[in-house]
């Protein structure tokens, strides 16, 4: 198991290089030019953009920067924003726990709605219930998450009235965050109503987010499903005549969830992609709208230490994911 | 170091929660910004957001612009005096001025001369302690204003008096000294911090003189200020005035009606009308102080002649372009400087829009079968709602006299770096709002031949020798009736050689909740809320 462990450990090493390189170029593929976005429509004398260019450090060659933010990199440096010129690492802690508290409630919602339903649907193949379920997943998984942010906004925060628009917590609240996130800072504060209005801000978002997770777990959930009820096993305690209930409840969930586990795992890189665009739509102040905004003002270092941060995180959940199944499913470790 | 600060930040965000708790009754006027503010030093940044977040609530100049107006009022000098040869103006300062006591600096002395020196000072200066007290951080409207080249001193005469001495004279100094950069910080709190070693928090923890006080500031969700009770002028109206940071239109708009938020800058031009229509809402508008045009390549045949331009301005139909684009939020514009501004020439007659003259004049000039590329902006800005469709509508208007166009876009920052190469090919759709009010602003600045240098905003690589004379002599008369003589002279010739297309002056619109009164738009576009009460 150590092995294992230390194995998957050590593929880690060069996919973070290789992240280094791709945030690095990625950045700097992209046209447009941080020092003349500093200037707008007023330009900038050929002295003054050199001069500009010298201090942020563009002037020198690629391989120079690339190695230098490696180097800091190795120091535990991410750099500092271009724009508010704060430590990269320090705004990224400070909005990371709003992106969580999003991101932990879209999976929650996907997974207890997405199993049952991928259950179901399995059990009553072919069904009315499973083609509904399994064409509804299939219109969730290709929605446009802007679109349809906009489109729940209007219609339960416009029409309706029954959510707030956007933002974490009404305005009327002003506490400072003790852990940064909200639903929790909200009891601490000790203001009443505080912790209803956070919920009521995290319903819309926490839909939004989690559409996609949710149909992915939904149609995932159903094919385990499919799959372990056709096995031998299972006809065997069919055939000893345990109710059915027991069958599906006993025999074939536990089989079956073994590669929803995973798939659940795997979807934190689609809920990374989706915070961006849902926290764009809610005003939702966590990295991927920070991320947004760096990108739109060309902050090289924000992007690279964002993308970085970001892609750590994935690997990691996806290494645990890895090793959580390999605990579960004893024959993935002699693979 | 981290922790001290992150325990100073805490600390102050709970003191600052307490006083907002204790002030349940308070008026809360909450506006719905368009975006983060850069940073909390008005002087370092150059975005109109930053500007309304940071030099509009929390600090004063020497001289502001009258509300409402682009006319320059006694602010924090109470009043100067300038040289007969317009070369040193003297300032005396108001007395009594306090800057806000906050819960992280608490000053012992009113504002004084070392003040202002400081504030200018650390900008042009580069081996100014203060010059680069954040790393990567530069002063870019002092630099790019050319400030450091104009002042040769400024100089602190006695407590309540600065004195500026100038390299040649310059007309619109005082209205420069009016813009966001030249805000007025505290010498006593950047001394403080200096000894504290926490230089950067100049940035992120203001200290002003202004109407409102900052209270705290949450990364791309909220900025918090408090009424400044010690306020030298007019004291403002709300207790507390909060930013909602709501980067999406549709999400402001729908955060206005659902009373979120009391007052929301750039609507979509689309919305205007259900915004119009809804009965809670009151919606401002007033002609911005801006203008969008066309930019030939004056440099490159056959743009390089003149009755080729006016040609191809013939043959674009601009009213069309006005109300579909600007859809009855713009109009149509025939000077380089929009008609609310002091020296417009009214008495110019706009290039008339006429397919067959056109024809008949590009024939004439011995233009055949012409190739040309229109550049579109890839951004919507304050002048410009909807680039793309403008090229689209000048394309097939110019397909009419035989002009064969192809439409090409780039990325912001590079569309800004490219439109600006020599020799570049075609002309591109671009525009300009107002500084500060004064026509120099617009015509030095875009047209000039100074400007038409590499760095420069001249995009029609435009250089009128006559022209350029006309407005150097401007700028060096104090005589508001002899330069508006002179600007109205150079818009004769601008209009002549049509170096550009002039497309439009957009109207800026400002919805808000019906409960609001007494906002005052501002000509330059900038949102300052001292004067805005809120009903209950």
């Amino acid at each position: 198991m150590i092995r294992f462990i230390l194995g998957r450990i050590a593929y880690l090493v060069p996919t973070l290089i290789g992240i280094t390189i791709v945030a690095f170029g990625f950045v700097r593929v992209l046209p447009g030019d941080p020092v003349l976005l500093m200037a707008g429509e007023r330009g900038m004398s050929p002295e003054r953009y050199a001069a500009v260019r010298e201090q942020l450090g563009f002037d020198r060659s690629l391989p120079t920067q690339y190695f230098d933010y490696v180097w800091q990199l190795l120091h535990g440096n991410l750099g500092v924003s271009l724009v508010t010129k704060k430590p990269v690492l320090t705004e990224f802690l400070a909005l990371f726990p709003a992106t969580i508290e999003l991101a932990v409630c879209a999976i929650i919602l996907a997974t207890v709605i997405g199993v049952p339903a991928g259950v179901l649907a399995a059990i009553k193949r072919g069904s009315w219930f499973d083609q509904v379920t399994m064409g509804t997943a299939l219109v969730g998984y290709s929605m446009p998450i802007f679109w349809w942010g906009l489109l729940l906004i209007i219609l339960f925060s416009g029409t309706l009235g029954w959510t707030p628009v956007s933002g974490r917590i009404s305005l009327m609240y002003f506490f400072p965050p003790v852990t940064g996130f909200m639903l929790i800072d909200s009891l601490l504060s000790g203001q009443k109503g505080a912790f209803t209005s956070a919920a009521s801000h995290l319903i819309l978002p926490t839909i939004v987010l989690a559409t996609i997770p949710l149909a992915v777990i939904a149609r995932q959930t159903r094919s385990a499903m499919l799959e372990v009820l056709g096995e031998d096993y299972v006809r065997t305690a069919r055939a000893k005549g345990l109710p059915p209930r027991r069958v599906v409840g006993l025999h074939a969930l536990r089989n079956a969830l073994i590669p929803v586990v995973t798939t659940i795992g795997l979807q934190v890189g689609v809920l990374m992609a989706g915070a961006i665009l849902t926290e764009t739509i809610f005003s939702w102040p966590g990295i991927g709208k920070w991320m947004v905004e760096s990108i739109s003002r060309r902050d090289y270092p924000v992007v690279q230490g964002g993308l970085l941060l970001i892609a750590v995180i994935i690997m990691v959940v996806n290494l645990l994911v890895d090793l959580l199944y390999g605990l579960i499913n004893p024959r993935i470790r002699h693979r | 170091m981290k922790l001290a600060n992150f325990a100073a930040t805490s600390l102050l965000a709970i003191a600052a929660a307490t006083a907002f708790a204790g002030s349940a009754a308070a008026k809360t006027l909450i506006y719905c910004s368009e975006g983060s503010p850069e940073g909390f030093d008005p002087a370092a940044y150059t975005a109109g957001t930053t500007f309304d977040a940071t030099s509009r609530p929390i600090f004063n100049r020497l001289v502001e612009f009258k509300k409402g107006t682009t006319e320059v009022e006694a602010a924090l000098a109470e009043s100067w005096e300038v040289s007969e040869d317009g070369l040193t103006y003297t300032f005396k300062l108001r007395p009594g001025v306090k800057f806000h006591t906050t819960d992280y600096f608490t000053p012992t002395r009113e504002l004084t001369a070392d003040d202002v020196v400081f504030s200018f000072e650390r900008q042009g200066d580069a081996k100014n302690p203060w010059n680069q007290y954040i790393p990567g951080l530069t002063f870019e409207y002092y630099n790019s204003m050319e400030m450091a080249s104009l002042i040769k001193s400024i100089e602190k005469v006695d407590d309540m008096t600065v004195k500026f001495t100038l390299n040649h004279p310059e007309a619109p100094f005082l209205a420069n000294l009016a813009m966001d950069f030249a805000s007025i910080q505290s010498k006593e709190y950047a001394d403080s911090l200096d000894k504290a070693g926490t230089k950067e928090n100049l940035n992120s923890a203001p200290v002003g003189t202004g109407p409102f006080k900052f209270v705290a500031y949450q990364k791309d969700a909220v900025i918090r200020y408090q009424k400044n009770p010690e306020y030298w002028g007019t004291p403002a109206k709300v207790d507390d005035l909060v930013f909602a940071i709501t980067t999406d239109a549709a999400v402001r708009l729908q955060k206005l009606q659902a009373g979120e938020c009391h007052i929301m800058p750039f609507p979509a031009p689309a919305d205007i009308a259900a915004l119009k229509a809804d009965p809670n809402l009151t919606v401002m508008e007033q002609p911005g102080l801006n203008v969008a045009y066309l930019a030939y390549n004056t440099e490159t045949p056959p743009f390089d002649k003149p009755e080729v331009r006016k040609a191809l301005n013939m043959a674009m139909n601009k009213q069309a372009i006005v109300d579909a684009v600007f859809q009855g939020m713009g109009e149509v514009a025939k000077n380089p400087i929009p008609p609310t501004m002091w020296s417009y020439n009214n008495a110019i007659e706009d290039d008339k829009y006429d397919p067959e003259a056109a024809k008949a004049a590009l024939e004439a000039a011995g233009v055949k079968d012409l190739s040309m590329k229109i550049w579109a902006m890839p951004v919507q800005r304050p002048y410009m709602p909807n680039a793309r469709r403008v090229a689209e509508m000048m394309q097939e208007d110019l397909s009419k006299v035989g002009v064969k166009v192809e439409i090409v876009s780039y990325e912001w920052g590079e569309y800004l770096k490219k439109s600006m190469e020599p020799g570049r090919d075609g002309a591109v759709i671009l525009g300009w709002t107002g500084d500060n009010g004064d026509p120099d602003n617009f015509l030095s600045v875009l047209l000039s031949c100074a400007g038409a240098k590499e760095g420069g905003a001249n995009r029609a690589f435009w250089c009128n020798q006559e022209f350029s004379d006309l407005l150097e002599k401007a700028k060096q008369t104090s005589d508001t009736a002899e330069r508006t003589k002179l600007y109205e002279q150079a818009q004769v010739i601008f209009k002549d050689q049509a170096p550009w297309d002039t497309l439009a002056h957009s109207t800026v619109v400002l919805p808000m909740s019906k409960k609001v009164s007494g906002y005052i738009m501002s000509p330059l576009g900038s949102h300052a809320f001292d004067t805005v009460d809120i009903a209950e």
